[in-house]
């Protein structure tokens, strides 16, 4: 082991973590509406499969940029060949005017202040090497994505320090809040070189308010530090109140390149969630700052965009007709299945967090713990995964400081299964909860571990099997 | 209130401020050159041949023929749309298992099927850059080291070094036993090192050579191997240039020398591999890293995350690799076309008494133009670079670059052209050595003369770190494709 470098032993990566071990369930026992109905259903997966039809029949009707070709010409050779970091310019132009058409055409973006990553995994890396030297600190609002822990922490040696956002407000960003969270870093005698926000927030579901920004923006001005943006969920604001970037409010406030906060805001993009191509490893990042965008792009030498993917998706983000369409469509059908998912869960008496984009609800199971503890969550928890059969992501894994938060998906599955899983739920939540309130805790603490799981399994089973019959293709 | 570049610097890392990257040279005239004013056969029959990029442009032909003849290796043509979404949505680091079997078969038949590599142990990176920096951030801590061999491919100080901060320490190597890594080349690094308090952690070799185009004998690797298990520490082979060897002696590669009755400890060897020389393929990003260690696997497939290959490419690669009969061809016809325009070139520069180290590899020769130099110093080389490229018209590139000890030597790239350039590429030269029978004399008016002319970095894609908008990207091999021109 001494044979390795500290990063290959060490484990700050977070991989083990409660939100990677429910997939490893998964993988071990998966759904399957015919091979595996007992299976676990998957809902820990941010994924965006609902508009897949709209883009196969693009590429039906567009078959040369999937074939090499250009104008009738074959560009194999010379696709093949590019390897400039500099990326495609009419992939990079396609890019920034998807990101602006996204954005209401509120703001317009420039290519050359763009710079092309192997997916946001790879953006947020790249950014903190950037940003902060070893042992330095950004500041992250909680609850937020498990996968921060990895990409800005394991190799940069960078610290995060949580923003402890509670429901008591929506989890909305305060400037109490930030002020703590500074202090904090203070104490820790860690420098704090920026703060990093997903907005939409995952695993909210929500979009920032024009209050917040405003907040965030003089914080940071005040600081003297940087704001990270990921707006990688930017495309799935479904309902009102419109999603706003943080490009848009410097614009507001009157910060152009002669203000200094103008070069201090950055924004993370990728199309693994508005267009459900994760494996298609496209991510970007888009800077201000020229000094940031050259570091930046000598740094995406170690995770460049395939030139055979910058071509064909340069093609389909040029066709205006298709992001016009595909961004009202995308909108509609995410509405719909949160819709969806939200009245099912209201049916097993559950509440969620009042979400208006991401692929996911965040969902309030406090009143189903125990005991206000984060033991009594990973219980709970545990019991969804290994008894109801779902894989939903508990609020611990996502750093939130109140337990009993859970963030569930509902964009990864079909309609079908989505009903089948909160039929689950809702069953689940009768055997256990449907008992009066006794000496103020829930009578579920008095049935025996067995009898719960005979229970739990009859009813998995008796489901599957029965109403299968009852749901409804769609 | 004004903001100034200091306050500005402060507020990045010293990563993004400094100049670990190795681009900050000031001698990219060569590139400048070429980008101002780049040979066209008939747009502009007078400007720069670019010969500083080792690319392979030989077998594009059989590779689109290929595609085709195969559509649905393509998941958007009608006849592969049908995978899109399960293709699109893939983003497991472990990779398509097509993926990794189609790799590891290429890579086994690349060896003449003496070997057999493990899909289980391919781990995707972003190109051989994105796997020479995985290994390093897999093996080594900041501070700690890797011996080199000179002359080493430049781009390792950035790969290996930049963000993990491991340093590189040259082991030397020169032409009096044609730049041979020996033994005792070996101990001096380590013991310098040693005494400097630089603890090693491994040596770094290119097999085949970037840039002298050589192939490593049976006993050199096994004394390496003899070497690394000695001290401990590991040893990284880059094979990147493995199919493209087009004679004898035929390339070995460490896979081999391990399976032989040597005493080796496997945890300790890995290997650096890629699609961009021996298919030519350097724009779809298709990096290798193939540990013997299980822990490296599995720390490296992790890291994977930050440079996965893009799926769509995965799965033409799937299917174009496990194409045994296509591949048989492709390595076959490859090397053949290597040969002959190596030995083109070669006897062409022998006619005219200019000389290359014996190579059967590579896309390039190492060219000798010591005879050349006024003096032997690298001053004297940089007054001859300057002059093939101003008044030569070729981009080649200087053996400093390359971190080669002695002055006077040139890596001639010859495998990105078509035989029409090569000729008259090969005519400047022998005008060019014909009129110069005497060494280079510094010209009066040069202003190319600084105090500090080692060369600190030559790369496959150089720059400004200030660039300016509409500047014409130096790194497309294709300056007129309609690729740089945004539609």
């Amino acid at each position: 082991m001494h044979m390795l470098s500290r990063n290959a032993t060490f484990n700050p990566h977070g991989q083990d973590s409660s939100y990677f071990l429910g997939w490893q369930e998964y993988e071990k026992n998966p759904y399957h509406e015919v091979h595996n109905t007992n299976g676990i259903i998957q809902m820990g997966l941010a994924e965006n499969q609902l508009c897949f039809d709209l883009l196969e029949s693009w590429l039906a009707k567009n078959p040369e940029a999937a074939a090499f070709k250009k104008n009738g010409e074959s560009i194999f050779a010379e696709l093949a060949l590019f390897q400039d970091y500099h990326g495609l310019p009419a992939f990079k132009k396609a890019m920034v005017d998807f990101m602006a058409e996204i954005r209401g055409n509120k703001v317009t973006l420039d290519p050359n202040h763009l710079v092309l990553t192997a997916g946001a995994t790879s953006a947020n890396e790249t950014f903190i090497f950037c940003l902060a030297d070893p042992g330095e600190a950004v500041l992250i609002p909680t609850p937020y994505y498990p996968g921060f822990d990895r990409d800005l922490k394991w190799r940069t040696g960078v610290e995060i320090v949580p923003i402890h956002c509670t429901s008591s407000n929506g989890f909305q960003i305060t400037e109490t809040t930030l002020e703590e969270a500074y202090q904090e870093a203070e104490k820790r005698n860690l420098r704090v070189k920026g703060v990093l926000v997903t907005n939409p927030s995952n695993p909210l579901g929500t979009t920032m308010t024009r209050n917040e920004l405003y907040l965030l923006l003089s914080f940071v001005e005040d600081k003297g530090i940087h704001l990270i943006s990921d707006e990688i969920y930017s495309g799935t604001a479904f309902s009102s109140p419109s999603f706003i970037s943080v490009m848009e409010v410097l614009k507001d406030r009157n910060c152009d390149k002669n203000s200094e906060v103008w070069q201090r805001v950055h924004v993370v993009y990728s199309l693994s969630k508005d267009l459900g191509l994760p494996g298609f490893r496209v991510g970007a990042i888009y800077s201000n700052d020229d000094m940031v965008v050259a570091a930046a792009t000598k740094m995406s030498s170690f995770g460049l965009v395939s030139s055979q993917t910058q071509h064909l998706l340069s093609a389909m983000l040029s066709d205006k007709k298709l992001t016009k369409n595909y961004i009202a469509e995308n909108h509609k059908r995410l509405k719909q299945r949160q819709k969806n998912l939200v009245s099912g869960l209201q049916k097993a008496g559950i509440s969620c967090l009042n979400g208006n984009a991401g692929l996911f609800c965040w969902v309030d199971m406090r009143h189903l713990l125990r005991s206000n503890t984060f033991e009594a969550e990973m219980e709970l928890w545990k019991k969804i995964v290994y008894e109801v059969h779902l894989n939903i992501s508990p609020g611990s894994s996502c750093h939130c400081t109140e337990p009993g938060w859970f963030r569930v998906c509902f964009a990864n599955l079909p309609e079908r299964t989505l009903d089948l899983a909160m039929q689950r739920l809702k069953a689940f939540v009768g055997e256990y909860y449907n008992v009066p309130e006794v000496n103020g805790r829930s009578q579920s603490s008095h049935l025996s571990h067995s009898r719960g799981q005979s229970l739990t399994r009859k009813w998995v089973s008796r489901l599957s099997f029965d109403d299968r019959c009852s749901i409804h293709g769609r | 209130m004004g903001f100034t570049l200091s306050n500005q610097q402060q507020l990045l890392s010293k990563m993004a401020t400094g100049n670990g990257h190795g681009e900050n040279s000031p001698y990219f005239d060569g590139w400048k050159a070429y980008d101002s004013d780049p040979f066209h056969v008939t747009k502009n029959p007078n400007g720069v041949i670019q010969m500083g990029l080792a690319e392979n442009e030989m077998c594009f032909d059989l590779i689109q023929e290929w595609v085709l003849n195969n559509p649905e290796a393509s998941i958007c043509t009608a006849a592969g749309v049908n995978e899109f979404k399960d293709i699109a949505i893939f983003q497991d680091y472990h990779g398509l298992p097509e993926f990794r079997n189609a790799v590891a078969n290429f890579m086994g038949r690349v060896r003449g099927n003496r070997v057999t590599f493990d899909a289980d142990r391919i781990v995707m990176s972003g190109g051989a850059t994105g796997a020479h920096e995985t290994i390093a951030f897999c093996l080594a801590d900041p501070g700690d080291a890797f011996l080199v061999p000179v002359p080493y491919y430049p781009g390792f100080d950035r790969d290996l070094g930049w963000r993990t901060g491991v340093q590189l320490i040259p082991v030397a190597c020169d032409s009096s036993n044609n730049f041979k890594v020996t033994r005792a080349a070996l101990e001096a690094a380590y013991e310098k090192a040693q005494k400097a308090n630089i603890r090693v952690k491994g040596l770094l070799i290119t097999n085949p050579s970037n840039p002298l185009g050589t192939v490593l004998d049976r006993d050199t690797l096994r004394s390496l191997v003899t070497f690394i298990n000695e001290k401990k520490i590991h040893l990284v082979c880059d094979e990147i240039y493995a199919a493209t060897v087009f004679s004898q002696p035929s390339f070995i590669s460490i896979a081999e020398i391990i399976e032989e009755d040597i005493e080796c400890n496997r945890n300790l060897i890995h290997i650096v591999y890629s699609l961009s020389k021996d298919m030519g393929f350097p724009g779809f990003r298709v990096g290798i890293v193939y540990s013997y260690n299980d822990d490296v696997v599995n720390c490296a497939r992790k890291m994977s995350s930050f440079g996965l290959v893009s799926t769509q490419t995965q799965h033409l690669i799937a299917s174009m690799l496990s194409d045994n009969e296509f591949v048989e061809r492709f390595i076959a016809q490859s090397a053949k076309r290597l040969k002959a325009r190596h030995m083109r070139f070669t006897m062409e520069l022998a006619q005219v008494g200019t000389s290359c180290l014996k190579s059967n590899g590579g896309l390039f020769v190492w060219m000798d133009l010591r005879r050349l130099l006024k003096e032997q110093t690298f001053e004297a080389e940089m007054v001859l670079w300057h002059t093939i490229i101003h008044e030569v018209k070729l981009n080649v590139s200087p053996g400093s670059s390359f971190h080669c000890p002695e002055p006077g030597w040139f890596r001639v790239c010859f495998a990105n052209m078509d035989d029409k350039t090569m000729e008259i590429a090969l005519s400047r030269i022998r005008n060019f050595v014909a009129q110069y029978k005497e060494p280079i004399a510094p010209r009066k008016n040069n202003r190319y003369w600084q105090s500090n002319l080692r060369l600190s970095f030559q790369s496959r894609r150089m720059d400004d770190i200030m660039m300016s908008p509409c500047m014409m990207s130096p790194h497309s091999p294709i300056p007129q494709s309609p690729l740089v021109r945004a539609t």
